[in-house]
This record gives structure tokens, sequence and C-alpha cells, in this order.
């Protein structure tokens, strides 16, 4: 078996200059492309019992006194890959922001609120469909030091396994219809064509009426090649 | 959703991902998947400790980075699903701990995975500032023989080889292999992809 290689057109380059920090972490020599061994087609694969009954829940895993602020979201989608496949039994961990547009991070110095009832970490595991499903807090926008007056727009971190080390993705959600969207030089390092892939799109048909409104992003990792010689 | 299956596009992990990825490490109270410390008492094969920093094109230490780990057991067999009690070469590390922005790992030499590549470990990084994690591999200098035959270490320009060699030490009764990883410059280490 051999899988696609990282497809250029759907990935930000190293060195995005607007987005200072690229300037001296990304590496500026090619990547040497060498063959795919076990090594790269085994990876970590873990089972229901790496899953607690509440890391799904954010809104429920980080109480200490009570409920978390802020308008409840259930954050769902499907984890495919490029055949259209689904990458079931993969695991999906987020972290995000507050309500209030912070992190419980001890080097996050944003002058807001933290929530005592919420930590902004979970974890799933995606189902035979692939589908995962989160529910958790809108998360604020917060103001971060890359240029005058810069803010992220409201996101959340997203990590994936998939089924080997060549299929791990790390990614960010934005949330369809955010203003803050265009001026964000992380967002905007994706080539033109690939970036809506990066917006969760509201979703009243996946709202749970009377409870909490639904966004839905579905994500595409690396997938085998046509293998045409077998039946 | 996605009509045509197209790649999700990479993103930076970002700084603030330790109560996310590493929990345990930077004291949170939440559970992790996976830590720096992969033996347990009753792992078989030579117990080693990798030690190394990440560096930026400064030459600053990088503090807020995550370097994880993938690699076989003493046997050269890779664990096919994780079980709490056997061992599983899946291992995560922040470099936002250590007084010196180190990352230590205690984990097991692994064996070959088959006849041709040498002993190795595969090695994913990722950080605030790098909008694509990167892979590359850790080799162990003392496989010399080894690896003079392995086919991706021949697959490098000769004079870059030696960054994905890490050094063995013997410090009293415990095995180092110090492996520290340029993301740039003179002694830029090699990055792969597959
Ligand atoms: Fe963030």
């Amino acid at each position: 078996m051999k899988f696609k290689s990282r497809d250029r057109s759907s990935h930000p380059p190293y060195i995005l200059p607007p987005y200072k920090s690229s300037l001296t972490r990304g590496p500026k020599t090619e990547p040497i492309i060498v063959p795919q061994s076990l090594t790269e087609l085994t990876g970590p694969a873990y089972d229901e019992s790496i899953v607690g009954e509440l890391d799904h829940d954010l809104t429920r895993n980080g109480q200490t006194n009570g409920e978390p602020i802020g308008e409840r979201l259930i954050i769902t989608g499907r984890i495919l890959d490029e055949n259209g496949d689904a990458a079931a039994n993969t695991l999906v961990e987020i972290w995000q922001a507050n309500a209030a547009g912070r992190y419980v991070h001890t080097n996050d110095q944003h002058d807001a609120p933290l929530d005592p009832n919420f930590l902004g970490a979970g974890r799933a595991l995606t189902d035979d469909e692939g589908w995962y499903k989160f529910t958790t807090i809108r998360p604020g926008a917060y103001p971060w030091g890359n240029h005058y007056n810069a803010w992220r727009p409201t996101h959340i971190h997203f990590s994936l396994l998939g089924p080997n080390i060549m299929t791990r993705l790390i990614t960010q959600m934005y949330f369809e219809g955010d203003p803050l969207i265009p001026f964000d030089p992380i967002f905007a390092g994706s080539p033109a064509g690939a970036k809506d892939r990066l917006v969760a799109k509201f979703s009243l048909e996946l709202t749970e009426p009377g409870f909490a409104l639904a966004y839905r992003f579905d994500i595409v990792l690396r997938g085998p090649e046509a293998t045409p010689f077998e039946a | 959703m996605p009509k045509s299956f197209k790649q999700t596009p990479s993103q930076t992990v970002g700084p603030f991902f330790a109560y996310g990825l590493t929990p345990r490490q930077y004291g949170y109270n939440f559970g992790e998947i996976a830590s720096s410390q992969l033996t347990k008492s009753d792992t078989k094969g030579e117990r080693i400790s990798i030690i190394g920093k990440l560096y930026d094109g400064t030459g600053t230490p990088m503090a807020n980075a995550v370097i994880e780990i993938w690699q076989a057991d003493s046997e050269g067999n890779y664990a096919p699903l994780y079980t709490k009690d056997k061992f599983f070469g899946y291992g995560r590390v922040g470099t936002g701990t250590d007084p010196e922005n180190r990352f230590v790992i205690e984990t097991i030499k692994p064996g070959r995975v088959d006849d041709q590549q040498a002993p190795h470990i595969a090695l994913i990084i990722m950080s605030r500032g790098i909008m694509q994690h990167v892979y590359t591999r850790l080799y162990f200098s003392d496989e010399a023989e080894a690896n003079a035959k392995d086919p991706v270490l021949n697959a490098l320009p000769a004079e870059r080889k030696t960054t994905l060699i890490a050094e063995r030490k013997q410090n009293e009764d415990r095995t180092e292999y110090h492996f520290d990883i340029y993301m740039q410059g003179e002694n830029e280490t090699v990055f792969l992809e597959f």
C-alpha cells in the first residue's frame, strides 16, 4: 500500500512572511522525499478505552462548581480520506479558548477572565462512519502580538491521528461568517482554493432543539493511492 | 460538506496546546494519551533516554514545541493498537517544562523493522510558527554498519546525514542519545516527506 503525498495545493507554506514566527521556525530547505516503509505505514491506534465518559463534552469535563459561561455549541463532522472513505476509530483531540477568548494555558497573558468551569480540551474517537461529536462553548476571539491590532478569529484547534503517521494532521477550525477571518495571516496562508475547508458551516439540521446550535466540520486526511491491480 | 475530497489544510499547533495535547506533563487536570515515558517496569529491551533541544533560526531553543515519536519495540514490531499493559511506541513531549527547554524521552532502543533499514525512530515536530508539522528520523550512532546500508540515510546528501544520527553517551548507568534538531540554518536537520 502507498499513501498519497501531502498535497501542496492544500497546505500553507512553511515560510509565511505575514505570520512572523514562521520566519525563524519553518524549515528553509526542501524536505527529502523517501519511500514509505512500515514505519510510515503504521501509527498509533487507540480504541474507546482511551476516551473518558466526559472527554467529548467540554461543557462538563472542566466543571468545578457549576456550568461554564457562554453559548453551548455542538461541533460535529466526519473524518474522511481523499477517496471519501471514512476514517473510523480515529482519535480527534481539540483545545480552544473560553467564551471570553482566554486559554487556560499559563502563558496566555490576555486580560480576559478564566472560567473556573471550563478547561477547553476534549477528545473523541470517530465511529465506523468517521463521525465525531463534541459539545462545547463558543470560543471568543483574542488579540495576539503578530502585528498592530491583531486578533485571531474564533477557532478551535484540532489534532488528528488517522491510520498511520503520514495521516497526522494538526489544524484549526474557524466559524462561518466570522468577520475576523479575512484579516488573519494564519488562515490566509492556505492556498486560495483550500481555505474554505477550514471553515465550519452552521447546521440547523444538526442543531439540538432547546439545547445548542451546531456547526459541521468535516476533515479530509491523506488517503491511499488507488490500487488498480487488486480486485 | 466537501464534495471533492481534498486534504484539509494544516495549521500551526499554536502556543497554547499544552492542556490539549500534553496536559499531565504541564500539570493540567486532564488525562493524556501519550507521554515522554514509554517504558514500563516489564518492558523488554535496552533502556535509553533521548535528550535534545529544538532550535529556531536564531539559535534559540524553542520553548513551545511538541515532539512526537513513533517506534517499534525491541523486536522490531510496531504495536497495532494501544493497550495499557504493553509497550506502545508512541511518545509525546512538550519542550516547555524543562528549565533548558530540552525534550527528554524515556524509551527502549527499537529493533530492526525490516532487513534493510537500520534501527530508527520516526519524529513529528510541531510548534507555534510551524504551519505544517515536519517529519524526521532519529538513527543511532552505535549502529554505523546498519546505518551505512540504510535506504533513507542513503537517499540524503552525504554532508547532511549526520543531522539524523543521535550520539550515544553513557551517563553513569543511564544510556543517553543526544539529538538536537535545527529548524533552520547551517545545520538544518533533514526533514522528510513520504
Ligand atoms: Fe488558538
